[in-house]
């Protein structure tokens, strides 16, 4: 087997008292996708940018193409692409010279840049824009630029930090397309997203990080089917402790209340949604377990400091 | 492969530099000649001569050499404080680079030698227009032209140290007004520093802007300096100094 893309080993950070990050170890192998998922304060931007060589660990390893972070950083980022959190693109410049600047800090020549520049800016959908500024376009397409931007060096591995965060649904879908399409060509990928959907759809497996800690690891389907019931009814609009504490608990294997609303996790739904009819006025909607069940089942529903 | 990894950095900005040019160019050169004009003519009407040591020179020359230092640090310090400022803090064009095969330290490199540029630039255009004016014109000029960037460069370092401090532009209000306007006023720019009290002359002679009019001023009079290499070593010390308190600072800042 091809040893892994990337691999951090025991790391550990901390700000000040606080452990941002706990004995956290993963790999991400040749061709996968893997998402890291965790509420806001997990960590995931430390170990993304302790994977980047920015931010020291203070204890554990980073690999990255079997090369030790930050040692071998300048070599390790020539084969590496990077999407932050949030754009860094020049304003002064069109998408074009954007590309065209970013790749001289790879030391590519201007030939060696302008034979990638038009298939790069078809890739991000915005060959009619190659003479706008960032300024002038939409979250997506300064999203979809960035990745471009990324793409510059031709690199195996990408880190994405959550690149969709702000995209409406037609700019999401299309980052998810272009990602796949990514992943189709073999590049390797590590992402980090607050979208359930986005985990599900792109990841071939997922790591859920809270409090700094590695607290589940595995394929998202598998996942689910193992931390949860398949099926789910939320109810509402009635007497919250009426609903969970009477009859109706017989039919679910776990229950859960969250402001005004009663999950009921159970096996088979049916037996449930005939009970429900005994109860007038309120409103359920039946549903299979999603990821996003598993999430707030792991780390729990209250908001976050941060949050 | 060995290359130079600061030199895109610098590339860039230049880029970027070359797309604002004129509104660029009025900032740096427009002004600094409006101060000479009006200040060396129009003073120069009341002042008449100064006297410089043995000799009688016009006030305007006197002024025009002092400033051209004064515009060499104002260009380099404004670049490398507001402008790296905002590429560093406010746009994260630093952050982008570092995610590609560059160092924070090649980055820190290019801002320096990139305000420097700039220092040059500005001085370059305005030694032409006092040469067109007939301010100054001897051959020894040629000499102030690596001074003027060596100028730069100290003042970009010193700059790039508050850069590296500061958590919004309203800190370097403190670095204007507590140290380069003073410096101003007592480093030979607009008057003579013999008529000084004895310790503030010290104090001037402490100063890098002190040394750098020290060592423009007898160009402009068709004459070499005195203690050339004293006060190019003052320079070369505050320069070399600022550079590692400014890498250090910066490297610090980043590691958070």
């Amino acid at each position: 087997m091809s040893p892994p893309q990337l691999q951090c080993e025991h790391l550990t950070k901390r700000f000040g008292d606080h452990l941002v990050v706990n004995d956290l170890s993963f790999e991400l192998l040749p061709g996968e996708c893997l998402g890291v998922i965790g509420p806001n304060g997990a960590g995931k931007t430390t170990t993304f940018r302790m994977c980047l060589g920015l931010t020291a660990p203070d204890g554990g390893s980073v690999r990255i193409f079997d090369q030790p972070m930050p040692q071998q950083a300048l070599a390790i980022k020539e084969r590496l692409g990077v999407v932050s959190q949030f754009d860094s693109l020049d304003p002064d410049f069109s998408c074009a010279e954007n590309l065209m600047v970013y790749g001289r800090y790879f030391g590519m020549s201007r030939a060696d840049i302008q034979a990638r520049l038009s298939s790069l800016l078809e890739f991000a959908a915005l060959s009619h824009k190659a003479n706008a500024k960032p300024g002038e376009l939409s979250g997506g397409m300064k999203r979809r630029l960035s990745l471009a931007r990324a793409l510059i060096n031709n690199p195996s591995l990408l880190l994405l930090d959550e690149p969709t965060t702000g995209l409406d649904p037609q700019a999401r879908h299309l980052m998810w397309e272009r990602l796949q399409q990514l992943l189709q060509q073999g590049k390797s990928i590590l992402l980090t997203t607050h979208f359930m959907d986005e985990a599900e759809r792109l990841c071939d497996r997922l790591l859920v990080v809270d409090h700094g800690r590695k607290i589940a690891e595995g394929q998202p389907r598998k996942l689910i089917a193992e931390h949860l019931e398949p099926d789910v009814v939320e109810v509402y609009g009635g007497d919250t402790q009426a609903l969970s504490q009477g009859d109706l608990r017989s039919h679910a294997q776990r229950i859960e209340v969250s402001g005004d609303t009663v999950f009921f996790y159970t096996q088979t739904a049916q037996p449930l949604l005939q009970a429900l009819s005994a109860y007038p006025g309120v409103r359920s909607l039946h549903r299979p377990a999603n990821l996003e069940d598993l999430f707030l089942k792991l780390t729990g529903r209250q908001i976050r400091e941060e949050g | 492969m060995m290359r130079l990894r600061f030199w895109p950095v610098f590339l860039r900005n230049f880029l970027v530099w070359k797309k604002l040019l004129i509104p660029s160019l009025i900032a740096n050169i427009a002004e600094p000649l409006m101060w000479l004009v009006a200040f060396g003519y129009g003073m120069g009407a009341l002042v008449g001569e100064v006297r410089l040591g043995e000799q009688q020179v016009p006030y305007i020359v006197f002024l025009a050499s002092g400033s051209i230092c004064m515009s060499a640090m104002n260009a380099a310090t404004f670049e490398a404080l507001y402008s790296a400022f905002s590429r560093m803090h406010v746009q994260k064009t630093w952050d982008g680079i570092m995610n590609a095969p560059v160092r924070l330290d090649d980055v820190l490199l290019a801002e320096m030698l990139w305000a420097a540029f700039k220092a040059l630039f500005t001085v370059s255009a305005i030694l032409l227009v006092m040469f067109g004016l007939g301010i100054a014109q001897s051959w020894k000029l040629l000499m102030a032209w690596p001074i003027l960037l060596g100028v730069g460069v100290v003042f970009s370092c010193l700059a790039l140290i508050f850069n590296a401090l500061a958590k919004g532009y309203d800190f370097f209000t403190y670095y204007f007004t507590l140290f380069l306007t003073p410096m101003m006023f007592l480093s030979g720019v607009f008057f003579p520093l013999d008529t000084l009290p004895e310790a503030i002359r010290l104090l001037a002679q402490c100063l890098p802007l002190t040394h750098a009019v020290a060592l423009i001023r007898p160009l402009f009079l068709d004459q070499w300096p005195n203690a050339p290499w004293l006060h190019m070593g003052v320079l070369v010390l505050y320069g070399g100094v600022a550079w590692q308190i400014a890498l250090h600072l910066t490297r610090k800042r980043f590691k958070q």
